[in-house]
């Protein structure tokens, strides 16, 4: 390797260099496209600055949501090799019980709080009363979550019908902010800014900080330290006299109990109705394949590629918008089939 | 593997019903009568619609019963023969409509099956177990989605409406009775090709990856390559019950490829059992029956509730379907039969 790199340096620049520079390319003309007044021509090919930015936004804040529901998946699959298919069941399940809290206390937060809680709940009990008893045969597992999700969805549409609900965000975190980037002058001289939802960057915001929290709980603390041990080797773990089970348990909880948050908050941002929870299954299930399963960065890499390519589909070629999304999975697969952060399988 | 033993050679009739098994020729002959006692309901909305989705989950069971692959995309490879026949033949959807003749369309549709499902398998063939559930299942929505947005060539939401089956030999082949034997005939032939091809070496060395897959790469199998051919197999299968589907409904939307009806195929093999083909068709005739009859006993609304819990109950219970539930009763009622002597 380092003679390779020798051998290639001499010749210029290194690979890792050439990397470097064309990210930083990239960053520019991003930081161009964005802040710079657009000339015509641009505003030609890309229809407006407006509706690009926005979709860049969109994308963006979308793209912390499908972090948070496929965070959870991804850790529960890298500790316990089971493909959670209910996992958007979770996520709708919270939704519902996000938008009951909020509607009878009134207090948006605690709606949020009772999302996580109830369905980290939840998920300890299906580690505990199903998944315990299959441990180690994975199809098995899998098969069992296709059989709750059935029954949830069916359940959820009993209890709640077929109706869209929407969560009720307080007043604080209603309205728009003014971002400092300016579409075009007025032909006065004033300059025309772009207004955005401060709901959404507050989604935004949430996502990152829950990131850098699951980040900070896998490397920096005792427990995610077993966990990514467990990650590694299960069996090892266990010999090692630590009690697989209640870690198990944990990430169960931390899994669900994301799902169930990402569904009130998202519930607030869109809405709530019967066949989210297929959605967001399906966008947990391209984000942790492009983005490497059981791992946090990989969720974050594929939901960012994932909500970008969502939104700016949806605004350039709408009819094709999900063949966009399903053509980064598939070039992912042919070229890493183990995603871009995973480990080799 | 046993090595075979020479048995003593019987006369050809005798060992061709041994190849075949006693079972399997009563099996025949009762579905052969079934329409002499059926009314018109259940000849066509039990016999053949159960036969339909047999064929479609024969083909899954095909891929995962012994391949190991246990892919979500069959119904959408089904669906895709669906469509071709609504493009290539006749529609009253005003959209595309070739009007071929139906010996043209079919062998166009089950080959785009094919070829689908061997795209498919390419896909996801280099990943195996758990990982080929995700990427097919993100491939069937991902499908579904794309239909349902997509005018120019799927006809988007409403789909297409008014395809009929095929005047032939004087018979229209949707009539109850044509169509009960026509599913039938195409059911048995499906069924005596997984049969013969799992005895096949092809099926053997199929077998063999889905055990050992490291063992066989090192004896000098292409695994990947044997699975896209597995897959594109599995897709013919499941584009001829995808023609037969498309003729017996007479219309195709989204919602036929929808993620329910992917779902649905894995629970009929599953229920049904997946070590052998006779599994999928049982399957699909319980799911069916629950289908029609649940009805009366839960009322239309709640039928996935009965249906997933039927299914948690047997993967939990048996993990080889009501096969496996059969295999494992059967010992106990032959003692059963011993002990009750005089």
């Amino acid at each position: 390797m380092s003679v390779l790199d020798q051998q290639t340096a001499g010749a210029g620049i290194t690979k890792r260099q050439g990397w470097g520079i064309a990210a930083l390319l990239f960053a520019a003309v991003m930081a161009w496209l964005i802040f710079a007044i657009w000339p015509d021509w641009l505003n030609d090919i890309l229809i407006s600055k407006k509706a690009f930015v926005s979709s860049i936004f969109n994308g963006i804040t979308l793209a912390g949501l499908y972090f948070l529901v496929a965070s959870g998946f991804t850790l529960v699959f890298g500790l316990m090799r089971n493909v959670n298919l209910a996992h958007g069941s979770l996520y709708l399940v919270g939704a519902y019980i996000g938008y009951e809290v909020t509607r009878l206390t009134g207090y948006w937060l605690l709606g949020v709080a009772a999302g996580f809680l109830v369905l980290a709940l939840i998920g300890v009990v299906l580690q505990v009363t199903v998944f315990r008893r299959l441990e180690g045969d994975d199809l098995r597992q899998t098969l069992v979550t296709i059989g709750i999700s059935i029954v949830a969805a069916d359940l959820m549409l009993w209890m709640w019908t077929g109706a869209t609900y929407q969560i009720t965000t307080p007043e604080w975190l209603d309205g728009a902010v003014k971002l400092p980037i300016i579409t075009a002058f007025r032909s006065n001289g004033d300059a025309v800014y772009i207004n955005y939802p401060f709901y959404r960057l507050v989604v935004l915001g949430v996502a990152i900080v829950i990131g850098i929290g699951l980040w900070l709980l896998l490397n920096k603390t005792r427990v995610g330290m077993m966990i990514r041990a467990g990650v590694d080797d299960r069996a090892m773990l266990a010999a090692s006299g630590v009690n697989v089970h209640a870690v198990f348990a944990i990430v169960f909880a931390i899994g669900a109990g994301l799902a169930g948050f990402a569904g009130v908050v998202g519930g607030s941002a869109l809405s709530v109705a019967p066949g989210e929870d297929v959605r967001y299954l399906l966008a947990s299930l391209v984000v942790v394949i492009v983005g490497g399963m059981g791992s946090i960065t990989g969720a974050a890499i594929g939901a960012l590629l994932i909500g970008l390519a969502e939104q700016i589909g949806l605004v350039y070629f709408p009819t094709y918008g999900i063949v966009l999304t399903f053509v980064i999975m598939v070039v992912t697969l042919a070229i890493r089939p183990q995603g871009i952060m995973g480990k080799s399988l | 593997m046993t090595l075979a033993i020479e048995t003593p050679r019987k006369s050809r009739v005798d060992t061709l019903l041994g190849d075949i098994g006693i079972g399997q020729v009563l099996l025949a002959v009762a579905l052969l009568l079934y329409p002499a006692i059926a009314s018109d309901f259940f000849l066509t909305q039990i016999g053949g619609y159960s036969l339909i989705w047999g064929m479609i989950a024969l083909s899954l069971m095909m891929l995962a019963g012994y391949g190991g692959m246990v892919s979500l995309a069959q119904i959408t490879v089904a669906g895709l023969a669906g469509y071709m026949v609504a493009i290539f033949g006749e529609n009253n959807s005003n959209v595309h409509g070739f009007g071929w003749p139906w010996w043209v369309v079919v062998p166009i549709a089950v080959f785009v099956a094919g070829i689908a499902s061997a795209l498919i398998g390419a896909i996801s063939a280099r990943t195996d177990g758990i990982y080929t559930i995700m990427i097919t299942l993100a491939i069937a929505t991902a499908m579904y989605y794309f239909t349902q947005q997509n005018y120019a060539l799927f006809n988007g939401f409403p789909g297409f409406t008014g395809i009929r089956a095929p005047d032939f030999l004087g018979i229209y082949w949707r009539d109850p009775m044509p169509f009960y034997y026509l599913c039938l005939g195409v059911a048995v032939v499906a069924y005596a090709a997984v049969l013969y091809c799992a005895r096949s070496t092809f099926g053997l060395a199929l077998q063999a990856l889905r055990d050992n897959p490291r063992r066989m790469r090192a004896l000098g199998f292409h695994v990947t390559q044997h699975k896209i051919v597995t897959y594109f197999y599995a897709g013919l299968i499941a584009g001829l019950a995808g023609v037969l589907l498309v003729w017996f409904n007479g219309r195709i939307s989204p919602g036929t490829i929808g993620v329910g009806a992917a779902i649905n195929v894995l629970i009929i093999a599953v229920i049904g059992g997946m070590r052998h083909p006779i599994g999928p068709f049982l399957g699909a005739l319980v799911v069916v029956l629950m289908q029609t009859f649940a009805i009366d006993i839960v009322g239309a609304e709640r039928f996935n509730t009965l249906i997933g819990l039927f299914f948690l109950a047997i993967v939990f219970i048996s993990p080889d379907g009501l096969l496996g539930l059969w295999g494992k009763l059967k010992p106990h009622l032959r003692q059963e039969s011993l002990r009750s002597g005089p």
